[in-house]
């Protein structure tokens, strides 16, 4: 049967990884390019890439950084930050992506999604949603949760499904950072309404909370984090051989 | 030189990334000329059979394609690319593909666990199922990684590996010269760039 997905998501500016990276193996931990082929060899699933740069400059600077990654590393990889249009669509595609994942650009224009999915795939179009609880609803947020928007998330996340998203990322901003888990009940509500893979990020602190997310929500394909892999606080080959103990399946 | 098929379907990055790692002197082409005086050829495709199998026909390059591998030269057909060497495709109605293989393309709706989610995105394990040129060096259970909502039904004898999805289906299929990989090697690690690698130095014994 499938696994379960391990996802690190790695945030690029300007060329370099940011987020501290503390990798004591690594000469060089914010070469985007070194950390991807470190977890590509070190039990990754698949590569999360996050553009957070603004400039038109440091835009370039990213596209040359995904491609030599791409030339390198031979697991899936998603792009995501700044996807507003189906040429940025095309940019990080022809740059060496495999899927593309759309956040705040969908929440602006969400035929953005009906256009990328009939043109590249809804295997390749990804949405990504912040989503934080407000008066006790879940809030789509946007601009890197900076925004609240009007959107309900179940209802929102559905909608994009619908229109051809082929995969889930469901940011929970309640738990991100807070690393005492994943938003499990967040994540039950998202994977009971759509029938496309559902990858929780946000909440991870340790190997027991993945342990809990994939016994507590069968359902979930993935789980993705940034900061407790790259502090080197969860080794992958460790958290996967952790998994295997508990019957939750994963590639070894 | 392996010929790889440029008929506009998909994302060649990869593929291309992928040959240069292992060293292998690969072209892409949509070149008749090219094809036929290549030693191997690699059929890749991402996006709907119907589509594709229209542009192999309009372009010509099917009709290269069938007659190279009817002279002898081996194939090997990627995800989409595989399910092309099949008879027919049911996705979206029916549609004929190159015929190289006997058997159909067939949706996993209806027949696995409704709960299990259609595509099939992931890694999953390789069950071996025949002594495979593409499998020189593994022993089975190794991962691969899927992307697709159909697979092909055909009869066992031309499965070179299964995976199971609720049910069994062929990862791999092999005929003669026609090898044929439903998962993408080019996405699946050290396992996938074996698989590739195998393929370009399979020949001398077929």
């Amino acid at each position: 049967m499938i696994t379960k997905r391990i996802i690190p998501c790695l945030d690029v500016k300007d060329g370099r990884v940011v987020k501290g990276v503390n990798f004591k193996s690594l000469a060089d931990v914010n070469d985007p390019v070194g950390l991807a082929s470190y977890y590509s060899d070190n039990g990754a699933d698949e590569l999360v890439f996050y553009d957070i740069t603004a400039s038109a400059e440091g835009r370039q600077l990213f596209t040359d950084i995904l491609q030599k990654v791409a030339s390198t590393v031979f697991i899936p990889l998603t792009v995501g930050g700044g996807i507003n249009t189906v040429s940025d669509f095309d940019r990080v595609l022809k740059s060496g992506a495999d899927k593309v994942s759309v956040n705040s650009g969908a929440i602006r224009n969400p035929e953005l999604i009906r256009e990328a999915a009939r043109l590249y795939g809804s295997q390749c179009v990804v949405i990504s949603a912040d989503v934080k609880r407000v008066d006790g609803v879940f809030r789509v947020f946007s601009k890197g949760g900076r925004e609240q928007t009007d959107l309900e998330a179940i209802e929102w996340i559905k909608r994009c499904v619908d229109m051809g998203a082929g995969e889930v990322v469901l940011n929970s901003i309640d738990t991100d950072g807070v690393k005492k888990g994943f938003d499990i009940e967040m994540l039950e509500k998202v994977c009971d309404a759509v029938n496309v893979p559902v990858i929780a990020s946000g909440g991870a602190g340790c190997v027991a909370d993945f342990i809990d997310l994939f016994k507590k929500v069968p359902r979930v394909d993935a789980g993705l984090a940034a900061s407790i892999f790259h502090f080197g606080e969860v080794a992958i080959p460790d958290l996967k051989a952790e998994l295997k103990q508990n019957d939750i399946k994963v590639r070894i | 030189m392996i010929a790889i098929v440029d008929y506009g379907v998909g994302n060649l990055f990869s593929l291309r990334s992928s040959f240069k790692a292992i060293g292998a002197d690969a072209v892409f082409t949509s070149d008749e000329k090219i094809i036929r005086s290549a030693e191997k050829i690699l059929l890749p495709g991402v996006g709907a059979f119907e589509d594709a199998a229209n542009k192999l026909r309009n372009t010509g390059l099917g009709e290269v394609v069938v007659s190279e591998v009817k002279n002898g030269k081996p194939l090997l057909g990627i995800c989409l690319g595989m399910q092309l060497l099949f008879e027919k495709s049911y996705e979206f109605g029916c549609h004929n593909g190159l015929g190289l293989i006997p058997g159909n393309i067939v949706s996993f709706e209806g027949k696995i666990e409704p709960s299990l989610k259609i595509p099939e995105i992931g890694w999953n394990e390789l069950r071996l199922n025949k002594d495979s040129q593409l499998y020189k060096g593994f022993s089975g259970g190794e991962f691969v990684y899927f992307v697709h909502s159909y697979f092909a039904d055909c009869d066992n004898k031309y499965v070179s590996a299964f995976s199971e999805y609720d049910i069994e289906f062929p990862a791999s299929v092999e005929y003669e010269n026609v090898f044929g990989c439903q998962f993408h090697p080019e996405k699946s690690g050290k396992a996938g760039l074996r698989i590739l690698e195998n393929f370009c130095k399979a020949g001398e014994l077929l």
